[in-house]
């Protein structure tokens, strides 16, 4: 049986295949805790988004800059906490992607795909530079 | 694995089957440099045939939209063929479900161009 709570804590590199590993990583855990496989998607999708964010638009691949992956596991949530070093952006200026003139553009739909897919996004500016995004989905519907 | 695609020919319509996944890097830019040189072949009714597609991503369907506008500003035309569920749950929450030509069936699909 898995441990009531459980907390993965990883410092990952600015590359893409830092992005994999934080999946792989994230639905370990998430397998272990119980949800099903369209969660187990959603999650994944979600993390995999936010880590591509953190490394290509955050951290700009540059090799000096981290990614901070922080997974708690809970009997209530699952919460996933992804912090780059990054210039930072007002999550607010971000165009709505499925509004009619956004539709057709190429890029955009990242942070709105985790709020599709997840119970709770923040996203938060770190000081000195960062950002910080917490994602959470709650794990009591489950039980 | 990353992604494969396989070409063919089908009368006037060029058929493209995708497999494995169409993500951020390898995936993405193998879809995008052969929708790029078709177009320059002068290749205009393209059929990406996605049954095959285990998974894509945001900058996946960001390529989808990038071939869809380019080819069809040059006067052709992209239509789907063969969605996966995951892959046409992500059209439809992003609201493209209904931008692209969409099909179930090779045959109609390739008729549709005519």
């Amino acid at each position: 049986m898995a441990e009531a709570s459980r907390t993965v804590e990883q410092v990952l590199d600015s590359t893409l295949e830092s992005v994999d590993q934080a999946e792989r990583v994230a639905l370990d855990l998430a397998r272990e805790s119980g949800f099903g496989e369209e969660d187990l998607d959603r999650i994944g999708m979600s993390v995999r988004e936010c880590v591509v964010n953190a490394v290509v638009h955050g951290n700009r691949y540059n090799a000096n800059k981290k990614v901070q992956l922080s997974i708690l596991r809970t009997p209530r949530q699952f919460t996933v906490r992804i912090a780059d070093q990054g210039e930072g952006f007002d999550p607010a200026a971000l165009p709505d992607p499925v509004a009619g003139d956004n539709l057709l553009r190429q890029s955009g739909r990242g942070i709105f795909l985790m709020k599709t897919f997840m119970d709770d996004v923040q996203v938060r500016r770190l000081q000195p530079a960062g950002t910080e995004v917490i994602l959470t989905k709650n794990l009591v519907s489950k039980r | 694995m990353s992604v494969k695609l396989t070409t063919r020919q089908v009368g006037d319509v060029t058929v493209i089957d995708v497999a494995g996944r169409i993500t951020l890097g390898e995936g993405s830019s193998t879809l995008r440099d052969a929708l790029r040189d078709l177009v320059k072949n002068n290749h205009k009714d393209i059929l990406l045939n996605l049954k095959d597609v285990s998974y894509i991503d945001s900058s996946g369907i960001g390529e989808l939209v990038s071939a869809y506008t380019s080819i069809t500003n040059q006067g052709g035309h992209l239509k789907l063929l063969g969605l996966t569920h995951r892959v046409k749950d992500l059209l439809q929450i992003t609201k493209l479900y209904t931008v692209f030509d969409i099909h179930e069936d090779e045959a109609h699909a390739v008729r549709s161009f005519a």
